[in-house]
This record gives structure tokens, sequence and C-alpha cells, in this order.
């Protein structure tokens, strides 16, 4: 059965859309079928981390008015046959999206595909609202610092209320994703402990993303990190992650810095 | 506006607000006005000690400069404001208060001196919350105590009329008592409270010591001052 995930953080600039690509790729990868969706209306970005921003004919925005239909909005990634994107629009306002035309179009997106990840835009206002309406699972991004930490707590008080999963009594699955962990400032001390940010958010852990050269180097190209360079890093933690959001049990890798060669393995905390 | 009929007692209004300040709510003409909070003042000096304080100038019209000479005049009677309301941002001198916006009302009564009233018996009901609070989360309950199975996120909120209880670790706000029962209390598993208030009085984060932070802890009030001791 589809499952449709909501990438979301309340803050912008956390790693979202960054998550999206590189989860939508990493499902893909391991032959899922796989549609991203760009919420971002007005501020699209999606189509560039894909590569795909020179092929956007209709949008989101195109199928909730029934301007155009969904297969022809539907972009096929040129790498993976079974990743897809449903770009926004970049000019036309949000106030066009209704609750009504999103959720015509993710009823038809389960249909035809085992995972639809949506990418929220940042904030709390209608966008990311509409963006976690119709999900069945959550995806709450957060760098380890503490206004990050609180914006996602908050989110987490809109999934648990403003979906219609919430409405109707059941509990969203949630997840904490950790982005942009920088080895050297941890070494020092210098961001929030990710055990104090588990404690804070009481939700469990999806994975740790570090902070890394390699994801710049990927959205420059238009790639997916996990599909730039497949070894990197951030692309197997994106990897591990996927994996866990299929449900297998992956040991959790606190990145550490690489000079020191080796991993820190924490055995015991699962991501369950 | 007619002065003449404003009534003795709305010299001051003071509401608990979101960011919970006391709110004044200044009429014409204003050295009237003040008068009245002299009068305050000398009747309790320490009344406003301490106590941030949110000046609501929609009932009255004035200048940038009159604003900025209300505010040094209650400045040098020891009343620190906090903010302004009810005015527009622009044209304000530079050396003002921020204007603040977004407050919303509650139900917190300041009563001043503390009366000995004959209070109705607490209502016994309770609210349970099995789930978290979450950062924006604001529980008002005016019939009883609230219990709390999680914690309380950073800028969250709870307002019970009797005391809260929390399993977790409080790290919002908790405000026990607020329609006049002094004797409500706050308790948590792990105090790392933004703000704490009973019946209106109420301690900051700064106010909560050091040695107390992340332990259990209880909130009471001790007459008119605000207790927080270890739990154990
Ligand atoms: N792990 C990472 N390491 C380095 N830079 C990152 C990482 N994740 C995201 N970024 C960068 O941070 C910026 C914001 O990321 P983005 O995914 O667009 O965030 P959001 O969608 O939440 O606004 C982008 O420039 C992106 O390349
Ligand atoms: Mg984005």
């Amino acid at each position: 059965m589809a499952k449709v995930l909501v990438v979301t953080s309340g803050k912008g600039g956390v790693g979202k859309t960054t998550s999206t690509a590189a989860l939508g790729a990493a499902l893909a990868q391991q032959g899922e079928k796989v549609v991203v969706v760009d919420f971002d209306v007005g501020l699209r970005n999606l189509d560039l981390i894909m590569g795909a921003e020179r092929r956007v004919v209709f949008d989101l925005i195109n199928v909730a008015q029934g301007v155009a239909k969904l297969s022809q909005a539907l972009i096929r990634d040129k790498r993976l046959e079974n990743l897809w994107l449903l770009p926004a629009s970049q000019t036309r306002d949000k106030d066009a999206l209704t609750d009504e035309g999103i959720r015509d179009i993710i009823a038809e997106l389960r249909t035809r595909f085992d995972w639809v990840i949506c990418d929220s835009p940042a904030g709390i206002e209608r966008g990311a609202t509409l963006a976690m309406r119709y999900a069945d699972e959550a995806v709450i991004v957060t760098n380890p610092e503490v206004s990050s930490v609180r914006d996602a707590d908050r989110i987490i008080g809109m999934l648990d209320s403003k979906t219609v999963k919430a409405e109707q009594g059941e509990q969203m699955k949630k997840h904490v994703l950790i982005t942009r962990y920088d080895t050297s400032r941890a070494s020092r001390g210098e961001m929030l402990n990710i055990d104090d940010i588990l404690e804070i958010l009481a939700v469990p852990l999806l994975g740790i993303i570090p902070e890394s050269q390699d994801v710049l180097k990927a959205s420059n190209v238009g790639s997916p990190v996990t599909l730039n360079d497949a070894t990197s890093m951030p692309a197997r933690a994106y990897m591990d992650a996927a994996r866990r959001l299929s449900g297998e049990t992956v040991t959790m890798v606190v990145p550490t810095e690489q000079r020191k060669g080796f991993m820190d393995r924490l055995f015991g905390r699962r991501a369950a | 506006m007619d002065s003449k009929v404003v009534p003795k007692r709305q010299i001051m209004r003071l509401r608990g607000r979101s960011y919970v300040a006391f709110v004044f709510t200044p009429f014409m003409p204003i050295m009237n006005w003040l008068e009245e909070i002299d009068a305050t003042l000398t009747h309790s000096p320490d009344f406003f000690a301490g106590r941030p304080i949110v000046l609501d100038l929609s009932a009255v019209e004035l200048s940038s400069h009159g604003i900025t000479h209300l505010v040094s005049n209650l400045e040098g009677r020891g009343v620190r404001i906090l903010g302004l309301e009810g005015v527009e941002a622009s044209g304000l001198d530079s050396g003002l208060p921020p204007v603040l916006s977004g407050g919303r009302g509650c139900l917190i009564q300041q009563a001043e001196p503390k009366k000995v009233e004959v209070q109705p018996p607490p209502p016994s009901s309770s609210l349970l919350l099995q789930n978290p609070v979450r950062s924006g989360q604001r529980i008002v309950f005016t019939e009883g105590d609230v219990t709390v199975l999680g914690s309380v996120g950073s800028g969250a909120e709870i307002v019970a009329s009797g005391s809260i209880h929390v399993y977790g670790t409080l790290r919002g706000r908790a405000m026990a008592g607020i329609n006049g029962n002094s004797a409500a209390r706050i308790y948590c598993q792990k105090i790392e409270a933004e703000l704490l208030a009973i019946d209106g009085y109420y301690q900051t984060a700064e106010d909560i010591g050091e040695t107390l932070r992340r332990q259990p802890a209880q909130a009471w009030l001790d007459g008119d001052v605000m207790r927080i001791t270890p739990l154990n």
C-alpha cells in the first residue's frame, strides 16, 4: 500500500528539500516507485535539486485546478526510471492550492506509487499545513540547534492536530531526521547533543546526516546526493534512513570527524 | 473619549498576557491616571517592583514625544515598561520599548493586596493530557487541575485554575490557580520552565535557582512569595 510521507520542519534552510530528494532517490534506488512532490509554491527548488528544472511544463497548481492531468505534470527522472517529480509553481499564488485539490491529487498519486514524498515549505502557515494534511507519516527535519528544535516541536504539535490522520483520532507515525550535523563542532561540544534533541522531541530518530560539501556538490549538478556519490557520508546516511523508513533495522551511526578514521557506532539505539 | 466617566477602578487593568506581563491602560487626562498610580505606589511601594509591565496606549492619543515622556515618568517611579501596545511602531522614538503585538488575553487576575476572601472550594474536576504539549500549544483549563503525562515544550503554555502536574520535563510556561486559587501548586518531574505563575505571582526562568534546574520540583505560594523547592 502506498505511503504518503511529509518532510517538514517549521524552520527554513534546515535541509527539507535536500532530504526529500535524497530519501526519494534512495527509496527508488532500493526498488520502490517514488514520486517527490514540491509544495513550496513560489519558492520551488525541488526541481533544481532533482535536475529537472528545464523539463517543467505543468505543475501542482495546474493539476489542482484541472488545467492539466496528473500524467502531464509528472516528470520522470533521467537516471532512475521509478523516480518521479511533481513540481510546484514558481509564479502562482499559494492561495491557488485548495484542500480538495490536494486531497484529490494525493489520492491519485497513492494509486500509482509506493511512496509519495511531500516537500513542505517552511513556516506554519497554509502551505505547510496543506503539505502535511494527507500524510500517513512525517519526517521532521531539524538541525542540532535550539531554534530549529523548538520549531520542530511546534510542527509535531501540528502534525498531531491538523492532519486528517489526527482528526480521525489516529497517531501519525513520526521520525526525526537530524541534518547538517557538523562533526567538528560536535566534537567541540558546540551543538545540541543528539540525546537532548531526542529527549525534547520525544520522537524516534530516523538518521543523522553530516554537514558535508558533498551535499552542495550534488545540488550544484542537480542531483540528489544519494545518486551523485553513493559512497559519500551524507549519501550513506540517507540510504540508511531510507531503509529505516521501509521498516528495516539499521544500526545508527553517529558521524564523527573523518580524520579520526573510524565511525562511532552507537549500538543499542535503534530507529524504531 | 470621556474621561469624566472613567471609574476609579480603571486606573490600571492588570491582565496576564501570553508574554505574561501586566498591562497598564492609561486614560486621559494622563496626569490623573499618573496620580492614581502614585496613590497605589504609596499604598504598596513594591507593588510593581520587578514586574514587567506593558503599556496599552489604545485608549489615549499621545504624540511620540508624549509617549517618551510618559515612559520616562513611569520609569522614574520604578515601573519598568517591557513593551508598548495599541500604537503604531513607526515614528516612535528609538529609545522606547518595543511595540508588541499578538498579545492574547488570559484570565489572570491580580489581587492587591492579598485579600483573605472566602473562596468557593476549588472544583474537583481535572484534565489529563496523555501526549506531550508541544511548542505553540496552549492548554487552558478553568475547571481544576491539569496533569500532563509527557513534557511541556519550550514555547508551550498550560493555564489551569487548579494545580498543574507535569510528569515529564516542564520547559514551557505553567500558570496555575488563575482564578484566584492561591493554594494551587505546580509540580514537575524536571524543571526547565520558562515561567511559573500561581494566582498571578510568577517567576521567570532567570529566577529559578541553578541548583534546581532539571530536578523534580514544585512551586507554591507562601503568602505572596512564590517558592520553588525540590520534590523528593
Ligand atoms: N547535510 C548538509 N551539508 C551541507 N549543506 C547542506 C546539508 N543539507 C542542506 N544543506 C544546504 O542547506 C541549504 C538549505 O537546504 P534545503 O534542503 O534547501 O533546506 P529547506 O528545504 O529546509 O529550506 C542548501 O543550500 C543546502 O545545500
Ligand atoms: Mg525547501
